[in-house]
């Protein structure tokens, strides 16, 4: 067991037993990050605080949501928006957190791509950022079921049926998922489910992989510069804070991102109050009605762009498509055959690459909105060839790239 | 080596506009019908030519129109002569008591109306005397003298009748303009009115068989049971909502859902009625907003300095 001494100070007894003194140094005036990055390397503060308004308007909306097929619609509708008070407020920042919170993370994803922060050694962020993305996409899909308007009931009615495999006809597989024949209480009682505990409790566990998965590559730099962190980081605590390569996490990083968050939470706010209507469907006003189709069924704006590969083919191949969509950004780390872990503006065709992909996803997000008529279906359909084109040439053009 | 966050950030913000723009305005655009309001100004009917007479009129509508053959006037003390359900029944759907429809329609939509209802109320593809439909409203043929100032009178009694200035609230527009086809539970609303509070358990059934029995008869009627109105004003917005009760057929061609004649101030309170039902907490939305957008502005200002302060010795 170890020796404990008479504490000399409250501060005293918890460093004895938690070493909270080396805990933060550990996890912040000692947690080392480059000095050169912009503003975009707070978008990982940004997520967390979105996750952070997501989580406790979710809290408070749960104390009031019923998951049951006759009472879902208007305990959202009617309590949370006109009974309970401020439930309105909870419940508009909690739609436009999750929309959100999908913008922060394609910025955040394509950062990552530019700068090549997923290469020598930073594979593990990748992946653990990918798994994220996947949660993050169930717990948006999940979430958008529980109003039960004619847009949960018709989007999980859709979503659901993917997992026929088309010619596979695996209509089992569909039941089991949705536990009854068509979206009905067994369906909206498993999916509040995955909303409310198991998803959450995934993010959660992911957003520490991802954070630990930070610790040893350490992060990256906007100019894809190697340095020797421990050289550097004895320059910054010998006095030369302004000739170090280094920053400590906190203040120094820290008070940089509250900068941009503080920015952030204007305009999140913003959107909040007066600009909520992009983030909540209007056709989900309307309450499930098995018996009625939509005119148009569309996801949230963060999948058109996945829905608008499985849509311009026919069932089986849309259905390959999709499922190549769904993996291959996971795969960029092992499909990158470049040395070079640098901004993509010095990587040669690569920096064609990464804009082409940026624009073309763009594309395809427009087009998986807007109804399959010409000239929209033949867009989509080469916009969706040209997302396929692109990774199949990856690794061809990365293998080509010279060592800078 | 040059600052390039600037630029990183135009970037960010013009990919982030064009995404928006072309999932929301523009697919918007591409996915429904969009006509202009007409300002309720109902152009394809005749203007009134000329000066109505209330008292005149008030001996038509009791006399020779017999028009309390089937409608209430509850003001003047005229009772309908069949409970809503019954009237159901018998018509499809209650005649609308008459007390506030001067106030409440366009005045030359009613003239129209008494002498044509299915043309003014644009169902004439549902009601067609040829093929024995026929519109349970008759048309009013005039009563021996010149016909467009008898009308002109009934429309001069009716608006005489009606409630004026501050006591025409939005809950009198939607009940006498959408009421007797539409529910709106939020607000207590059935289409024979106002759920009233039960104390006991054979009441609120007796109420709820009543309802159930008007809205099947209302079912045969329309077609369809025309859908709860409680927050349509989320589902349909404000102008499609207009629009669409202005003219029914341009946007859904061969719909029950008559012309409902409503004039603009009215159309107006309908909107407002609706907005109290399904977005009841706006003002309070606009209210806390501001005040919050403030706090977080002077939140923003402060994570700035703090930012301006730790780096100074960075640099």
């Amino acid at each position: 067991m170890a020796h404990f001494t008479k504490a000399t100070s409250i501060k005293d007894w918890l460093n004895q037993r938690l070493a909270i003194d080396k805990v933060e140094k550990v996890m912040a005036s000692e947690y080392w990050i480059p000095k050169n990055i912009n503003f975009l390397w707070a978008m990982g503060m940004v997520l967390v605080i979105t996750f952070v308004l997501l989580l406790v308007s979710g809290i408070f909306l749960l104390m009031y949501y019923q998951p049951n097929v006759d009472l879902a619609f208007d305990s959202v509708n009617y309590t949370i928006m006109r009974e309970v008070d401020f439930g309105w407020l909870w419940r508009h920042v909690h739609g436009v957190a999750a929309s959100v919170v999908f913008l922060i993370i394609y910025i955040h994803m394509f950062t990552g791509i530019y700068y090549g922060s997923y290469k020598k050694g930073r594979e593990m962020i990748w992946l653990s950022g990918m798994l994220l993305f996947v949660a993050f996409s169930a717990e948006a899909f999940s979430g958008y079921m529980l109003p039960w308007g004619q847009m949960s009931y018709w989007a999980g009615m859709v979503i659901t049926n993917l997992f026929s495999g088309g010619s596979l006809h695996a209509d089992g597989l569909v039941e089991w998922i949705r536990g009854d024949y068509v979206p009905a209480q067994a369906f909206l009682d498993r999916f509040f489910m995955l909303h409310v505990v198991l998803v959450p409790l995934a993010i959660i566990g992911l957003i520490g992989l991802h954070f630990g998965a930070l610790r040893i590559p350490h992060v990256n730099n906007q100019d894809g510069e190697e340095f020797d962190f421990d050289a550097e980081s004895k320059k910054y605590l010998d006095g030369d804070k302004a000739g170090a390569k280094v920053i400590r996490f906190a203040n120094d990083f820290m008070a940089k991102d509250m900068m941009v968050v503080g920015i952030y939470l204007v305009f999140f706010f913003y959107l909040v109050f007066f600009h909520y209507d992009f983030a909540m469907d209007p056709v989900n006003f309307d309450p499930a009605d098995g018996l009625k189709t939509p005119t148009h069924i569309y996801p949230e704006w963060y999948f058109l762009w996945s829905y608008e590969i499985l849509r311009p083919f026919s069932t089986n191949v849309g259905l390959i498509a999709f499922a190549f969509a769904q993996v291959i950004f996971v795969m960029l780390p092992f499909l990158d055959r470049s040395p070079n872990a640098v901004p993509a503006s010095r990587r040669g065709l690569f920096k064609y690459w990464f804009w082409a992909m940026l624009i073309d996803m763009i594309i395809l997000t427009s087009m998986g909105k807007v109804p399959p008529v010409e000239p929209f279906g033949s867009i989509g359909f080469y916009a969706a060839l040209t997302f396929i084109g692109l990774w199949i040439i990856l690794p061809f053009i990365t293998k080509m790239e010279k060592k800078v | 080596m040059k600052n390039k966050e600037p630029l990183i950030l135009v970037v960010v913000i013009f990919f982030t506009l064009a995404v928006y723009y072309l999932v929301e305005p523009f697919a918007h655009s591409q996915m429904h019908k969009h006509f202009e309001s007409e300002g309720f100004a109902y152009n394809d009917l005749p203007a009134l030519t000329k000066t109505g007479d209330a008292a005149r009129g008030k001996d038509l509508v009791l006399g020779a129109a017999a028009c309390v053959g089937c409608h209430a006037i509850s003001k003047e003390g005229m009772s309908a002569p069949m409970a809503p359900v019954d009237a159901a029944g018998a018509y499809g759907v209650n005649p609308p008591d008459l007390s506030n429809a001067g106030a409440v329609y366009d005045a030359k939509f009613l003239a129209s109306l008494i002498k044509n209802p299915t043309h003014a109320l644009m169902v004439e593809h549902k009601f067609d005397p040829a093929k024995g439909k026929v519109y349970p409203m008759p048309a009013f043929y005039g009563a021996g003298g010149d016909i467009d100032q008898e009308v002109a009178d009934i429309v001069s009694y009716l608006q005489s009748i009606a409630v004026k200035g501050e006591e025409f609230t939005p809950t009198i527009a939607f009940e006498t303009a959408c009421g007797r086809c539409h529910a709106n539970r939020y607000e207590k609303w059935t289409p024979i009115g106002e759920t009233p509070t039960f104390k006991h358990k054979q009441d609120k059934l007796a109420f709820e068989i009543n309802v159930a029995n008007y809205e099947d008869s209302l079912t045969k009627y329309m077609g369809k049971l025309p859908p709860d109105l409680s927050i349509y004003i989320r589902s349909r917005g404000e102008h499609f909502i207009k629009t669409f009760v202005e003219n029914p057929q341009q946007y859904l061609e061969g719909t029950a859902m008559p012309r409902v004649g409503v004039n603009a101030e009215s159309a107006a309170k309908v909107i407002e009625y609706l907005e109290d039902s399904g977005d009841t907490k706006r003002h309070e939305r606009d209210h806390v907003g501001k005040n919050v957008m403030i706090y977080i502005v002077i939140f923003a200002i402060f994570a700035l300095l703090w930012k301006k302060e730790v780096w100074k010795d960075l640099h």
